[in-house]
């Protein structure tokens, strides 16, 4: 229920007028949700940056998920390799 | 891989039956940066049902999920923040071991003092993302949420599922 709820939280600021950019571990519901732009990632559920204490990881799933901040094709589903 | 099969068979027949598409977006709302990335205020919103040692705790005994929402402060200190997440469809220990897993406020701050984003807002916003029934998310929590991010001149928003 948590990648519902990031989808429908993201789509009401963005409708707001502030961009937006998630993490999504469902591809699935994030496809039929549509927020604007998710990167989805092969992580567990509960690991949405990737590993605990792993400061590289993480900072590597956050610059792929910020780049979609200049996409503007939405809704944006990208998937992080 | 997160897929519906590595979900418990009882998560997964929930999620079989429910009806995502009733909440499907439309129209996709679509905001252009006017600013370059290094001049962008961010803040981070989790569902991670994190709050901070002072805060109340969500409150898991709600049956359609707690819409409401804490605003952890930007000088946090994340070794202090407490998850009680209710849901058991995920493994709680990565997050118990490191926050910013799912609220990657230190990484946030490293990219603010490398000036790769702007800065980071004084707060952000923490969900239990638990919830079956989102109408009161959507018409109490999400216009109280988007008021503060506008109020603070906020420019992106990074949210993260747990």
């Amino acid at each position: 229920m948590c990648v519902q709820t990031v989808g429908l939280v993201q789509a009401a600021i963005e409708r707001e007028g502030i961009a937006t950019v998630s993490i999504s571990l469902l591809r699935e519901i994030t496809a039929v949700i549509k927020p604007p732009r998710a990167l989805f990632v092969s992580f567990p559920m509960g690991y949405p940056l990737g590993e605990p204490n792993n400061s590289e990881l993480q900072q590597r799933v956050i610059a792929a998920a910020l780049a979609l901040l200049e996409r503007y094709d939405v809704p944006v589903l990208e998937e992080y390799n | 891989m997160a897929t519906y099969n590595d979900l418990s068979l009882h998560v997964r027949l929930f999620m079989k039956g429910y009806p995502f598409s009733r909440y499907a977006v439309d129209p996709v709302p679509c905001v252009r940066l006017v600013k370059p990335l290094n001049a962008l205020r961010v803040a981070l919103v989790t569902t991670a049902g994190l709050r901070t040692p002072e805060q109340n705790d969500f409150d898991s005994s709600i049956k359609m999920g707690d819409t409401s929402f804490r605003e952890i402060p930007n000088t946090i200190e994340t070794n202090t923040l407490i998850e009680s997440h209710r849901s058991y469809a995920f493994d709680h220990r990565g997050i118990q071991s490191d926050v910013n897993l799912a609220f990657p406020l230190d990484r946030f701050r490293e990219l603010e003092s490398k000036r790769i984003i702007g800065e980071l807002n004084h707060r952000h916003i923490s969900f239990m993302g638990s919830i079956v029934g989102p109408r009161k998310l959507i018409e109490k929590s999400l216009p109280q949420v988007t008021r503060i991010l506008r109020e603070d001149n906020v420019d992106a928003v990074f949210l993260t599922p747990v």
